[in-house]
C-alpha cells in the first residue's frame, strides 16, 4: 500500500517537472493533464471516492480540452525561454 | 507523509511556472499545478490511519471508523472554481493573443518586469 | 536577477511551512472536531447517508449557492469575450472529417452517457457522486460529438433555458423556508424517509438534480464558445 503512494507521487512530480521544460505547448499540456489523472488515483487512495469522481472528470477531461482549444488558436511552440 | 511533501512539491514547481517562465500559457499551466497541490494537500489533513469512506451504506458501519468529512466538501467547491477560472484565464490569453499577436510578456509590457 | 530572488525567498517560505506542517499536523491522526458531530448526527438530522452530501448540501447550502453563481459568472465571462475574439482564419480549412468509425461509434455510446451521467446526479444521496460530477460527465459526452462532427452548434436558446429553469429550483426552494414557523433560508422542510432509499433526505435529491442540470448545461456552453470555428454567432473579423 505504501509502495503505491510512494510509486504515484514520484510519478506526479516527474510529470509536472516534463510539463513545464517541454517547448511543444501541445505535450506540455497533455503532462499536465496527466498530473490531474494521476492526482485522482491518489485521493482514491486516501478514501475520499467524491473528490476522485470530481478531479476526474472536471480536471482531467474538461480542463484539458479548454487548454487544447486555447493551445490551437494561439501558438503551438514556445519560441524562446 | 510522503503525502505533504509530494503536495508542498507542486505547489513550488507551479511558483517556478508562474514567476520565472515568460510564455503565457506556462503561466497558466503554473497556476493549476498549484491549485493541484493545494488540493491535495487539504484532503491529506483529513486522512485517519485504518479510516474508511463517510457514507453509511451498510448496516454495520459506525461512526467511529470514518475519515474526516469536511475537507472533502471543501476541496469539491474548490476544485470546480479552479475549472472555470482557468476557462476564463485561456479566453483571455486567445483575446490578448488577437490583439498583439505574440505570447511572450517581455513584448506586451503590461507588467513591469 | 529580480525575478530570482523573489523566487528563492518564496522557496525559503515553503520550506519553512513543510516544517511546520510536520510538526502541527501528524499524519493519519484523528484531529476531527465539528467533522466528529457531523458523523454522530448527520444520518439523524438529514436522513441522508452520504454524509459529504448532507454537509455540501445541508449545514453549508449557502456556500453551494454560491459556488453555483460563481461558476455562472464565468461561463457569462468566458462568453462575452468569444463573442469578441471570432474565429480565426487558420481553422477555416481544416474542418476534416474523422473516421467513419469514430462518427458512428459516438452516436451509438452518447445516450449512454446522459444515462450514465443522470445516474450518478440522482444517487447523489445513497453512493459517491453528486450534481457536480454528473453535469461534468455529461458535458464531456457533448465534447465526444464536437470532436465527432466538426462544425456543429448546438441549441444555445433550449440550453439558456434550462440553465435558467434549473437555477431558479434551487432559489425557489430556499425561499420556501422563509415562510414556515422556523423562518430561515434552504430549511429541509420534506419528510426524511427511511435510510438508503431514493426518496429519502428531504429536497436534497431536489436540490442536486437541479446543480447536475446547471452544471451541465454551463460547461456544454463553455465548449460549444471555443469551439466555433466557422460559423461563431457574429463579431470578430
Amino acid at each position: 500500500m505504501i509502495l503505491v503512494s510512494w510509486v504515484l507521487i514520484i510519478l506526479m512530480i516527474a510529470l509536472a517537472i516534463l510539463s513545464i521544460e517541454l517547448k511543444n505547448l501541445i505535450a506540455a499540456v497533455v503532462a499536465v493533464g496527466a498530473v490531474s489523472l494521476v492526482i485522482s488515483l491518489l485521493f482514491l487512495l486516501i478514501q475520499a471516492p467524491d473528490v476522485a469522481m470530481a478531479e476526474a472528470s472536471i480536471g482531467a477531461a474538461l480542463t484539458m480540452a479548454i487548454y487544447i482549444i486555447g493551445v490551437r488558436k494561439t501558438e503551438r511552440s514556445e519560441k524562446d525561454g | 507523509m510522503i503525502y505533504y511533501v509530494g503536495s508542498f512539491l507542486l505547489i513550488a514547481l507551479g511558483l517556478y511556472a508562474v514567476i520565472i517562465k515568460k510564455n503565457l500559457i506556462k503561466i497558466l499551466i503554473g497556476l493549476d499545478l498549484i491549485a493541484s497541490g493545494v488540493n491535495l494537500l487539504i484532503i491529506s489533513i483529513g486522512y485517519v490511519k485504518g479510516g474508511t469512506a463517510p457514507i453509511f451504506s451498510r448496516a454495520g458501519l459506525k461512526a467511529s471508523m470514518m475519515v474526516d468529512p469536511i475537507p472533502q466538501a471543501l476541496t469539491l467547491t474548490a476544485i470546480v472554481i479552479d475549472a472555470s477560472e482557468m476557462a476564463l484565464a485561456v479566453a483571455f490569453v486567445v483575446l490578448l493573443y488577437k490583439h498583439y499577436g505574440t505570447l511572450d510578456i517581455k513584448k506586451i509590457r503590461s507588467l513591469k518586469w | 536577477m529580480v525575478r530570482k530572488v523573489v523566487y528563492s525567498i518564496f522557496l525559503a517560505i515553503i520550506v519553512l511551512a513543510l516544517a511546520m506542517f510536520f510538526a502541527a499536523y501528524p499524519f493519519g491522526k484523528n484531529k476531527m472536531t465539528v467533522g466528529e458531530y457531523y458523523l454522530n448526527h448527520g444520518v439523524a438530522q438529514t436522513g441522508a447517508a452520504n454524509i459529504v452530501t448532507s454537509v455540501v448540501l445541508d449545514y453549508r447550502g449557502f456556500d453551494t449557492l454560491g459556488e453555483v453563481s460563481v461558476l455562472f459568472a464565468a461561463a457569462a465571462g468566458v462568453a462575452i469575450l468569444f463573442f469578441l475574439a471570432g474565429g480565426t482564419k487558420r481553422e477555416q480549412e481544416d474542418l476534416t472529417k474523422p473516421n467513419f468509425v469514430v462518427r458512428v461509434g459516438s452516436r451509438i455510446i452518447f445516450p449512454f452517457i446522459l444515462l450514465f451521467g443522470s445516474y450518478i446526479f440522482i444517487h447523489g444521496h445513497l453512493t459517491p457522486g453528486g450534481g457536480f460530477q454528473g453535469g461534468s460527465i455529461i458535458a464531456s459526452g457533448f465534447l465526444l460529438l464536437y470532436l465527432s462532427y466538426p462544425g456543429t452548434r448546438t441549441n444555445r436558446d433550449g440550453l439558456s433555458i434550462i440553465e435558467g429553469l434549473a437555477g431558479l429550483t434551487f432559489v425557489v426552494l430556499g425561499l420556501i423556508g422563509l415562510f414556515l414557523p422556523q423562518y430561515s433560508f434552504l430549511y429541509n422542510f420534506l419528510p426524511k424517509g427511511i435510510l438508503n432509499t431514493i426518496v429519502s433526505a428531504g429536497i436534497l435529491p431536489i436540490i442536486y438534480i437541479a446543480i447536475g442540470f446547471k452544471v451541465a448545461s454551463e460547461f456544454a456552453g463553455i465548449v460549444d464558445d471555443m469551439m466555433c470555428q466557422v460559423i461563431c454567432r457574429g463579431g470578430g473579423k
